[in-house]
């Protein structure tokens, strides 16, 4: 116990003593015992099909298998990055028109946020993919993907900054209105550059869900890792490897994008800590 | 309008296949993200390691992806299961890693001074947990754990890309069989808002009642016109 606990996780259980050590180093070898059976299970399941054979994993080092799936990886990103240049921007306008004054604005913006956050994405891509071209819309396959995510995405970091803008200090507000600063004023120059500042860690795992989101390209058959795994698939005949392998690559991007945003948010914390006394 | 008349049924089936994708996906979610939260808050070393490998993994995992993995990869490995268990199977194993979470940082929000006097009267660890912890973590775990329910919902539309017949199966196979696009859209989009709206209407029923008198939070408007009085 270096640090002082400050949370109930800490605190549900005492430093142990000798007694206490035993057993938990007991459990503790039963336990690491129990999870090791269960995953040898699960390679010897695996083993017993021929899925574990060297020759079915060593082609993924090999630089046109690299190539092909970093192709995809490429095509993620890229939808990724322009889903959320225009849904982030867009999700603030939203949030603004739901907390705004005009009443038609306000009913508007919330009926799109509750709309867009209450069905799944991928009728909303269904829609795109099957009916608009009906009615003559067709798009090409990238924004295919990317509108909806676009749709989907506005409405959840809609939200988001909502939340953010009502978690600026109150203070704030009295203070820009006290010298005489307009509602709009003190939105622009007083609340939001500190809502946003606020929101920075949520919007990076928004960045997280429009990744995850950007699957769906698999649906629409534009070239992201997913749909690229699925092509790969169909030439390789490697169907557990390469699924592994695109998921463990899409794991790999969403946690470290997940760490970057717990990081962000505990260095902003402790700095809110630390300068609390001047900014409140 | 004929075509939603004509086939009801499926449409009904479509309905039922997407409540029983969710409620079975949730209630497996529960159980596992419970036990797992536990195991992270235990004096166990290698179950806590386990328990955030689980969650690093099934948290980061995109749902689709890891749907297709159970149905089209696994049968390579000798794991034949029936798209729909494929289904629900994905939905909890991703869904209990939010459990986990949710249910972990709920028991953060409970004062230190509570576990520590429950300690200090002699509970042991599953003692503080039940009788004084999780009671009053449950509070602020109700309105996400209600998200990750909402999230189970939208989420079971993805079972359609591995062929199960939910709704957005249905209204997909509908669509190329008439020409009646938006409808059709419209109709699926609405029985997914009734949903989770529904679904969001009640946790925010349940919250109340369990919440302390003055805990319901303050929007901004509230918080001018407090200042305003005070």
């Amino acid at each position: 116990m270096s640090t002082t606990s400050t949370s109930a996780t800490q605190v549900l259980f005492d430093a142990p003593g000798p007694r206490g050590r035993r057993r938990i180093l007991l459990i503790s070898i039963v336990s690491s015992l129990a999870i090791l059976a269960l995953i040898a299970l699960g390679l010897w399941q695996f083993q017993r099909n021929g899925q574990l054979a060297a020759d079915k994993w060593l082609p993924y080092l090999r630089r046109d298998y690299i190539a092909f799936l970093g192709k995809g990886l490429m095509g993620t990103l890229e939808a990724t990055a322009v889903a959320a240049v225009i849904a982030f921007p867009f999700g603030l306008v939203l949030a603004l028109g739901r907390i705004s004054r005009a009443r038609a604005l306000s009913a508007i913006s919330a009926v799109w946020i509750e709309f867009f956050r209450g069905i799944p994405m991928l009728l909303v891509v269904y829609a795109f993919l099957l009916a608009l071209p009906a009615y003559g819309v067709n798009l090409p396959r990238f924004w295919m993907l990317v509108v909806p995510m676009i749709l989907v995405s506005s409405a959840s970091t809609a939200e988001v900054f909502r939340a953010g803008i009502g978690a600026v200090d109150r203070g704030q507000d009295e203070a820009s209105a006290a010298i005489g600063l307009s509602r709009g004023q003190t939105m622009r120059y007083v609340i939001l550059p500190q809502a946003v500042r606020l929101v920075l860690p949520s919007l990076i795992l928004a960045l997280v869900s429009l990744l995850k989101d950007s699957t769906l390209g698999f649906v629409v058959s534009f070239n992201e890792l997913q749909f690229q795994g699925k092509t790969m698939v169909s030439i390789t005949r490697f169907l557990v490897q390469t699924y592994v392998v695109v998921s463990v690559i899409y794991i790999v991007l969403n946690f470290l994008l997940t760490k970057a945003a717990g990081l962000l948010e505990r260095r902003m914390r402790r700095r809110a800590a630390e300068g609390g006394g001047r900014s409140r | 309008m004929q075509i939603i008349l004509d086939n009801i049924p499926l449409l009904l089936q479509g309905i039922g296949t997407t409540i029983a994708l969710t409620v079975l996906g949730y209630a497996f979610a529960l159980v596992l993200g419970t036990a797992l939260a536990v195991c992270r808050v235990s004096p166990i070393p290698p179950l806590r390691w386990a328990a955030t490998v689980y969650v690093e993994i099934f948290r980061n995992i995109p749902l689709l992806s890891l749907l297709i993995l159970l149905a089209f990869g696994l049968p390579d490995a000798g794991v034949l299961l029936p798209y729909f268990w494929c289904g629900v199977a994905g939905l909890s194993l991703s869904g209990a890693a939010f459990v986990c979470e949710n249910i972990r940082s709920g028991i953060n929000t409970v004062p230190i001074g509570h576990a520590e006097a429950a300690r200090s009267i002699g509970l042991g660890f599953f003692g503080v947990l039940r009788y004084v912890v999780l009671p009053q973590a449950f509070r602020t775990m109700v309105q996400p754990l209600v998200n990750v329910f909402i999230a189970t919902v939208i989420g079971s539309s993805l079972c359609a890309a591995i062929s199960v017949v939910e709704i957005t199966y249905v209204t997909q196979q509908l669509n190329i069989a008439s020409a009646q696009a938006v409808l059709l859209f419209l109709v699926a989009g609405a029985l997914y808002l009734a949903l989770s709206l529904g679904v969001a209407y009640l946790g925010r029923r349940v919250e109340r009642a369990v919440a302390p008198g003055d805990a319901r939070p303050l929007r901004t408007a509230d918080r001018l016109q407090g200042a305003a009085q005070a």
